[in-house]
């Protein structure tokens, strides 16, 4: 299948020297949700902005259902909806006015039965009324949304789109990234909150000084380096780690009343079983056993500092 | 062309004037007024008459202008600025519009606003004065098209500038001089003749010429020098522009 969103070589460089993108190439299929994750001046706003049409690359090409950015720009910029990261907003206009403006833009004219249905689904329709200053911040990075999914967008960029919202809130936007999913638009977020990555998308790209270092499946992403450990908490503590269970690789906890062993879930053999068998052999007793998986911050991290997963 | 676009920035433009209706209107009548009292009064009682037309009268294609050409340059700066300085530009750069559309749609809303001033200035003075106008045609045309060139440069201010104090230096160290040395309140040939060869290098002076001889059929400079130097200005603005977009400065990085 032909990528809906296709980045190659994409390189962008300021007078100063600066360079914000260094050859990022990456292929997006349609309606899939992409988590664009790295740290603060990692290149993800850069990256959005240049494919927006905000930023004017150095050099590289990204074309959008197949319509290059900058020599079919008009039909590149037609498919794409843009939610940025920062709030910004016309303080005096009216919510449908503001919402009614963007779809102009893009070149459809009022559709009253269209707004409705966006501002409804956003939850903003009792708003329609308000001038934009008299919103919550909350409210306003709806209507963000609302004025992005004004002109039907089939790729949605939602910069940061979880920063500084509460918890409800955040939980709403995840259902609409959902039911936009189910419409078969394609989602690319970038975002601080990994979990946000975790619970919502599909794939994730791991993006640091203008590289872009991976981009995975989730599950495989996590499977192929997520670490598994298991502790196994003893109903008494224990000075030292026994020496029947060195080949193991334990760690003793703090109070001594838990071992931590590491494991590999891809392994063909993770060890459990004899290190349980290891266990009731030097005499201890277990009181609980638990198991905890690495989460994709703990890979994010060890990716953007270097050290291997 | 995406007229759609065009009217929705045309629309949202003049959302803005329409919200504040009664300052649009009441600020240029009560300023209007003053002028006449305070000018067409005071020196009125001195200068009764300019080639054959009263003072009062004489004065009042140069308000017109005066404001109208004041009113274009804050309308049009104002316009681009705002979504600069409120960083709602990225709709706009990221919509499918090309530069042309933009520019109509800012230009054409701010030109519409001081057409509308320029009306209500032009009844106002109904009120005062005796008012002929030779060249109704030419009257319009001079009005219409120094709304747009005046717009036109209104936009690269508020493209060029960075804050909220260049906004008002261009207007107030460079334009307000030339329209107040550029024949708003006299004739040329009322000045020295070295003053009348300095003033003929103030482009002001050939809109005002211009706009004046629509009115009485009094001109300072030939009409055709006047309709010549207005349309190089808007040519001149419409380059830079072009070339702002095409190159992206102060807009895009």
């Amino acid at each position: 299948m032909t990528p809906i969103l296709s980045i190659r070589d994409l390189r962008k460089s300021y007078a100063g020297g600066f360079e914000a993108l260094k050859g990022v190439s990456l292929d997006i299929e349609q309606g899939e949700i992409l988590a664009l994750l790295g740290p603060n001046g990692a290149g993800k706003t850069t990256l959005i902005s240049t494919i927006c049409g905000i930023t004017t690359p150095t050099s590289g090409s990204v074309t959008v259902g197949g319509h290059d950015i900058q020599t079919d720009f008009r039909a590149a910029r037609q498919m794409i909806g843009l939610v940025p990261q920062e709030i910004a907003l016309e303080p005096f206009e009216k919510v449908w006015n503001t919402v009614r403006f963007s779809r102009g833009l893009f070149g459809y004219g009022t559709d009253n039965a269209r707004i409705e249905e966006i501002l409804r689904k956003l939850s903003l329709w009792d708003k329609r009324k308000s001038a934009i200053k008299e919103l919550s911040g909350g409210m306003k990075r709806r209507v963000l949304i609302a004025k992005a999914l004004a002109h039907e967008p089939r790729v949605l960029f939602l910069d940061e789109p979880t920063a500084g919202v509460d918890v409800e809130l955040r939980k709403d936007m995840w259902e609409i990234v959902a039911e936009l999913k189910q419409a078969g638009v394609t989602i690319i977020l970038t975002t601080h909150y990994i979990e946000e990555a975790e619970a919502i998308a599909d794939r994730v790209g791991v993006i640091d000084k203008g590289e872009l270092l991976l981009v995975q499946d989730k599950a495989t992403l996590m499977a192929q380096m997520g670490k598994k450990q298991i502790e196994v908490m003893l109903t008494a503590p224990i000075e030292a780690i026994p020496d029947c269970l060195a080949a193991h690789n334990l760690t003793l906890n703090g109070n001594g009343d838990s071992l931590v062993y590491t494991y590999d879930t891809n392994a063909d053999r993770t060890g459990i079983t004899t290190l349980l068998n290891d266990v009731a052999e030097a005499g201890l007793v277990l009181r609980d056993v638990q198991t905890r998986q690495s989460s994709l911050e703990e890979i994010f991290v060890n990716l953007v500092s270097g050290d291997p997963a | 062309m995406n007229w759609t676009a065009i009217a929705a920035i045309y629309r949202f433009e003049m959302a803005r004037f329409f919200r504040t209706l009664a300052q649009s209107f009441l600020s240029p009548v009560l300023s209007t007024s003053l002028y006449f009292v305070v000018f067409g009064t005071a020196i009125g009682s001195r200068i009764q008459e300019v080639e054959g037309v009263s003072y009062g009268a004489f004065i009042v294609p140069g308000l017109i202008m005066l404001s109208v050409v004041m009113l274009c340059i804050s309308n049009a700066s104002f316009g681009i600025y705002f979504p600069k300085f409120l960083g709602t530009i990225y709709e706009l750069l990221s919509a499918p519009v090309n530069f042309i559309e933009i520019v109509i749609g800012y230009v054409g809303a701010a030109a519409t606003k001081a057409l509308f001033v320029g009306v209500v200035i032009l009844i106002t003075a109904t009120f005062f004065v005796d008012l002929r106008i030779e060249h109704p045609l030419a009257m319009v045309a001079f009005l219409v098209l120094t709304c747009l060139s005046f717009s036109l440069l209104g936009f690269i201010i508020g493209i060029w500038a960075s804050n909220f104090e260049q906004m008002s230096l261009v207007p107030q160290l460079v334009v307000t001089p030339l329209i107040f040395l550029g024949g708003t309140f006299y004739s040329i040939s009322m000045l020295p003749p070295v003053w009348q060869t300095i003033t003929l290098f103030n482009p002001v002076v050939y809109l005002i010429s211009g706009f004046r001889w629509s009115f009485y059929g009094l001109a300072d400079v030939p009409i055709v020098f006047s309709l010549l130097a207005i349309l190089a200005f808007t040519g001149i603005c419409l380059g830079i522009i072009w070339w702002i977009f095409k190159t992206g400065w102060r807009i895009r990085s």
